[in-house]
């Protein structure tokens, strides 16, 4: 308990620090892609908690994000509202005002996805592997297309005019509560018996782990933070449209967490890393070689190549931490 | 069809006639899913892969008989708005076709051996990922090299409505149906009655024994990426040729509802992507009397359904996990 409180000061005494610096020393083009590291963590962590613990694969995170994205932004935003009857708009000031009020809104925007994380949870229980993929992605979409049908948050145009709420301190004290709370969840029972699920189920099963029920809170945890990460992206933004989490969306997270080794913490944190940098980093070839869009097509050669050459990932179900350091290093022991 | 729709009461009789209306174009819907479809069972049928690459050589089918058509100087020409081009003569259509057909072919195969024959070993999860890559490479490139916006495809045949006593249909929509009649039946014989079919069926029955039993394991992937490729270009001409516009994301969604439709009518099985598409056709062009944008989540909502309620599909077969 004391343990949890002190790294809880320590991550944001930490964000506050980082915070502080950023606005005072870095320029503002990299200060927001640390922003979009930051949100692009939460999203490969908590991914990883389904996809990589318990091995049950989702493509429908983008649809968590969308919630938890809309849902904070409709306590946090000006609405414009069309009265259908008076024909007139009528505009509704925010529930939740100042930067203290975001953080509720986050947190309800999280718990609006973990509930649906529930309700995705629980049908898809019986289906596995492909079928599941696909399942999830499909309602990924239906959320994506019911979104695009709500009038009153834009339909298809989109909610403009977000608070400017998400700053670095938020977003990277999220990042280190969700990296925090992922690695005492590995270490927890709980975590065993995900890993216990992904390596065998039935074998699981017989054992008397409590799939269905583990499962479900897998998804449940997930969702949550893809939520949170889907209120903070929406107020990094500062627009919201449903195409903002299309299924593209989803695919980029899970590419996130394989090509830094499926199941393993870290590989996610450096995924997640790698492929919101490289992107950045290509814009600059992209503009001096005179080839737009040669940028995605880069990014789906090494996709390719990654998976015929090393399935694995970078780390495999490895953990980057001192010791691997210590060993790699030259002099080091073996 | 506008006009009938403009003139349907709820609770007349014009509403009865709007929706047999849908169902008659759900039915050339749902036959170019179908098409697409049996690309997607065949091989999942026997690498039980979701080859999400299938959609994106659909689009390049539309392309690979766009790009012969502009050459031979059949298409109008945004330079020049008052270049009026040649009627295209109905061999012409043929050749367009063929090509298309067999570029995909060849793409097809192209995509198995480079792409999957190296990770055929290796876990399903790891396909899955390169699928969607390949999916990326095909759409990406695509945007690169064809540029994103629409363009407009030839007037292979002029378009023009007929009467069919309760519906009209364009006469485009009436070839896509027969073609798509014709296609289906004559890869069902040849899966049934050859010799080459009987291998692919072996293939996707136990792959280890068939190799054991002579039949070339390899040879019969690649025809199956080739079928199923040769299925989906000419889906991708015929929507091309309805639509009159071509686009490098057209297969995006195509791609994912014809997947949809291959799961409902039980992936595996080629009736089945026949029966799934049709249904899943008609099922949105119905929904779409209603709504058009909530159409567009009907296939998502069946899928689901289907898959919890039967997920081995309508006519797929179901199998038990062994301990």
């Amino acid at each position: 308990m004391h343990r949890t409180l002190l790294l809880l000061v320590v991550g944001v005494s930490l964000a506050f620090g980082v915070d502080w610096f950023l606005g005072e020393f870095i320029e503002e083009y990299v200060v927001r892609i640390i922003n979009l590291c930051g949100i692009a963590i939460i999203l490969a962590v908590s991914l990883n908690v389904i996809n990589g613990l318990c091995g049950q694969f989702s493509l429908g995170h983008a649809g968590f994000m969308a919630i938890g994205a809309y849902v904070s932004a409709y306590f946090t935003t000006t609405l414009r509202v069309l009265n259908t009857e008076t024909g007139e708009t009528v505009v509704r000031a925010p529930l939740f005002d100042g930067a203290w009020g975001f953080v509720p809104a986050l947190l309800i925007g999280g718990m609006a996805a973990a509930a649906a994380g529930l309700v995705v949870g629980v049908p898809t229980l019986r289906l596995k592997g492909d079928y599941l993929a696909i399942a999830t992605l499909g309602f990924g979409e239906i959320v994506i297309i019911m979104l695009t049908n709500f009038e009153s948050v834009g339909a298809a145009r989109g909610l403009p005019g977000l608070p400017n709420y998400a700053s670095s301190f938020w977003i990277l004290t999220f990042a280190w509560i969700c990296v925090v709370s992922s690695v005492f969840l590995q270490r927890s029972t709980f975590g065993r018996a995900l890993v216990a699920i992904r390596e065998n189920e039935l074998a699981a099963e017989v054992m008397g782990i409590r799939v269905a029920r583990l499962k479900v809170m897998a998804f449940i945890y997930g969702a949550f933070f893809a939520g949170l990460a889907g209120g903070l992206l929406g107020h990094l933004l500062r627009t919201i449209s449903p195409s903002t989490f299309g299924f593209m969306k989803s695919i980029e997270v899970v590419v996130m967490l394989v090509l830094g080794g499926l199941g393993s913490l870290t590989g996610a944190i450096v995924g997640a890393i790698v492929l919101t940098v490289l992107p950045e980093a290509l814009r600059d070839v992209e503009q001096q070689a005179k080839l737009p869009g040669i940028r995605m097509v880069v990014y789906a050669l090494v996709l390719i190549l990654l998976m015929i050459f090393r399935p694995q990932g970078i780390f495999g179900q490895r953990e980057l931490s001192l010791k691997l350091l210590r060993r790699l290093l030259p002099g080091g022991r073996k | 069809m506008l006009e009938l729709l403009a003139t349907a009461e709820p609770g007349g009789t014009s509403l009865a006639q709007a929706l047999l209306q849908q169902v008659a174009n759900g039915i050339a819907k749902g036959s170019v899913y179908a098409l697409i479809a049996v690309g997607y069972t065949m091989v999942y049928g026997v690498l039980q892969l979701i080859n999400f690459a299938h959609g994106e050589v659909y689009m390049l089918g539309a392309y690979f008989s766009y790009y012969p058509a502009k050459w031979m100087g059949y298409t109008t020409d945004p330079e020049d708005p008052t270049f009026v081009p040649a009627k295209v003569p109905l061999y012409v259509v043929g050749f367009l076709f063929v090509c298309s057909m067999a570029c995909c072919a060849f793409l097809g195969m192209l995509i198995e051996r480079f792409a999957y024959r190296p990770l055929r070993n290796s876990s399903r999860l790891a396909a899955l990922i390169t699928a969607i890559g390949v999916s990326l490479l095909l759409q990406n490139g695509g945007i690169m090299l064809f540029k994103a916006d629409p363009r407009g495809f030839p007037t292979l045949i002029e378009q023009s409505s007929v009467d069919l006593g309760l519906v009209a249909l364009t006469n485009t929509k009436i070839i896509i149906v027969v073609v798509a009649a014709v296609m289906m039946t004559g890869l069902h014989l040849f899966v049934q009655k050859t010799r080459p079919g009987a291998a692919m069926r072996a293939c996707s029955f136990d792959m280890r024994t068939a190799r054991l039993m002579g039949v070339n394991v390899d040879g019969t992937i690649g025809l199956t990426f080739a079928i199923g490729s040769i299925m989906a270009a000419v889906a991708g001409v015929l929507v091309a040729m309805d639509q009159p516009t071509i686009d490098p994301l057209m297969g995006l969604m195509a791609g994912l509802k014809a997947f949809v439709a291959a799961v409902l009518g039980g992936i595996g099985s080629i009736p089945g992507a026949a029966l799934g598409g049709l249904l899943l056709g008609v099922t949105e062009s119905v929904v779409g009397t209603f709504s058009t944008t909530y159409a567009e989540a009907v296939a998502f909502v069946l899928l689901i359904l289907v898959l919890l309620v039967k997920p081995s599909g309508l006519l797929g077969k179901s199998g038990r996990e062994k301990v």
